[in-house]
């Protein structure tokens, strides 16, 4: 990409396609009150219903721990003295270990797509084995990866490469294999070699694929880190203990608030790399 | 090869030679299907060649031939020059890359300097009436001009022989003879010699030298006719009684090979 980002004049047609471009640009830019205020009133309506719920737990079951009130909810994230630095040190483990994780899925998961995309017999060889890692039950392997690599920060990461790969091999290929075949005789016209084609045709070819992996792959690594976690609990693990103990000591605001900071991290994660997408091939590429 | 050669040839347009010649040639796929039968075709220096023939009667075979895609099964297929043009049925433009980059793609695949490839990018341009949109984005651009930058991506090659494999077939009425006389307009100032692929007979006879008439599968050429009409050509021809007889007449050739 050029860089080149001069505003053009040209004829109708092209106008009029970029009308549509702004309109939906508007869109999920979210401008406007009509684009905001539903999502507003759901969520409003979720916190009603919240309280609701948690006077029930309160006033009549006398459980009032079970489903904390939201404002004690709240509390725990800024104003609890014991708590909230534990919440935020956790959320930065788990963060660790979801962007280790992801780091290793995104190399090894191009590598390999890359690798089956050279040549037929090599997809054939490959390929089951990508499928065969997804339909790993990881639960299965826990003791396993428990002996081999311990309790701690590595075998978090290796849970959560594993959860995260599936995605970044079949999207990385998928795109990789995706070029028309007169782009590639285009190539060939003019004896390119494979690698050439590789990486002036292919590779730019196949990002908006491998990006709509990589942002699957960042959702499914914050899974798998807090699922790391329940699992490995030694050295300095995040979330998925943090749910765990709070739960044990029945301390509910404490679960509460744990579990909303994952699945906010799980959303920032989603959130992010669909904006790092847009900015890469967005210019070319409607997602 | 020098470094810096125009696009524009000096060479004088009396230069002759064969520049293409097929002798029996005949393409059977692996699956058996019998795409080309015994085809007889030559394009001299100075020609526009233009195939005429029913859908799948194996006409972009014939170029695939000629530019070396594909191997012919039997005859023997020679292309005297390596300097060959080959537009596709669309734009195939890398979506990623503007107009100039995508124009600049084959001097690029052949390793040549930047500063090189930004001078034949430029002539290239200019001479489709691109100027203006170098940093436009294909998905920006009408299917008439992302043509045009196709166009231009094949001129950088300054070819000696031009393949077009049904170039124009999905562009509307109007942008396709826009396309028909600068295509025209470039073979005049360019010199290069052209085989056109096309199912239209009025675009086959207002573009060529010489219009070929194929069958329907397997592909044979079943007659071939000389166009009268000198270059360059008056736009005003089409509407002329001699331009509609040679229509007519490649039109009934085209019928009767079709049965």
């Amino acid at each position: 990409m050029s860089g080149a980002e001069t505003v053009i004049t040209s004829p109708r047609d092209v106008a009029i396609e970029r009308r549509g471009e702004r309109q939906r640009r508007a869109y999920s830019r979210g401008r406007g009150p009509l684009i905001w205020m539903p999502p507003v009133i759901v969520f409003l309506i979720l916190i009603g219903i919240w309280y609701l719920v948690a006077l029930y737990y309160d006033k009549i079951q006398g459980l009032g721990f079970l489903v904390p009130y939201p404002h004690l909810v709240l509390k725990e994230f800024f104003n609890d003295q014991y708590f909230s630095p534990q919440l935020w040190q956790d959320l930065l483990n788990s963060t660790e270990v979801a962007l280790t994780g992801l780091a290793f899925a995104i190399v090894i998961g191009v590598l390999w797509a890359t690798l089956m995309s050279t040549a037929k017999w090599l997809e054939r060889s490959l390929y089951p084995y990508a499928v065969i890692l997804q339909c790993i039950p990881i639960l299965a392997l826990v003791p396993l990866i428990g002996i081999l690599f311990g309790y701690e920060f590595p075998s978090r990461v290796i849970v959560t490469t594993m959860i995260a790969l599936f995605p970044m091999v079949s999207n990385t290929l998928f795109g990789l294999l995706a070029a028309d075949r007169s782009q590639r005789e285009l190539f060939q016209l003019q004896g390119a070699s494979k690698l050439t084609t590789l990486v002036k045709l292919q590779f730019p070819g196949a990002m908006p694929s491998i990006f709509l992996g990589l942002r699957n792959a960042a959702g499914l690594s914050v899974i798998g880190a807090i699922v790391g976690d329940q699992f490995f609990q030694r050295g300095n693990p995040g979330l998925g203990v943090l749910i765990q103990v709070t739960t044990s000591r029945a301390n509910g605001a404490g679960t509460f608030a744990a579990i909303i900071i994952a699945s906010l991290l799980g959303i920032v994660v989603f959130l992010l790399f669909g904006w790092i997408a847009r900015l890469v091939v967005g210019k070319w590429y409607e997602f | 090869m020098t470094t810096t050669a125009p696009v524009k040839k000096p060479v004088a347009k009396a230069s002759t030679g064969t520049l293409l010649d097929f002798k029996n040639v005949a393409m059977q796929f692996p699956n058996g299907t019998v795409a080309l039968q015994g085809v007889d075709l030559t394009v001299n220096r100075g020609e526009f060649v233009t195939v005429v023939g029913p859908s799948g009667c194996g006409k972009s075979t014939l170029l695939r031939i000629a530019s070396g895609l594909e191997k012919a099964s039997e005859g023997t297929a020679d292309v005297d020059t390596d300097r060959i043009g080959y537009v596709f049925q669309d734009a195939t433009l890398l979506p990623w890359r503007n107009v100039q980059r995508n124009v600049e793609l084959l001097a690029e695949l052949h390793g040549e300097t930047k500063a090189s490839r930004a001078g034949k990018a430029k002539q290239a341009i200019d001479l489709v009436g691109l100027n203006g949109f170098e940093t436009s984005l294909p998905k920006q651009l009408s299917g008439g001009m992302r043509m045009r930058t196709s166009l231009a991506r094949s001129l950088t090659l300054e070819p000696e022989l031009f393949l077009f494999d049904e170039p124009f077939g999905a562009l509307d009425e109007i942008t396709r003879e826009r396309l028909n006389d600068e295509l025209l307009k470039l073979f005049t100032e360019q010199q290069f010699a052209g085989l056109f692929i096309t199912h239209s007979v009025s675009e086959a006879v207002y573009l060529s030298t010489k219009v070929v008439v194929m069958s329907g599968r397997p592909g044979r050429v079943v007659d071939t006719f000389d166009v009268p009409f000198p270059m360059p050509r008056d736009p005003d021809i089409r509407f002329t009684a001699e331009f509609a007889e040679l229509v007519g007449e490649v039109s009934h050739a085209l019928r009767e090979g079709h049965h």
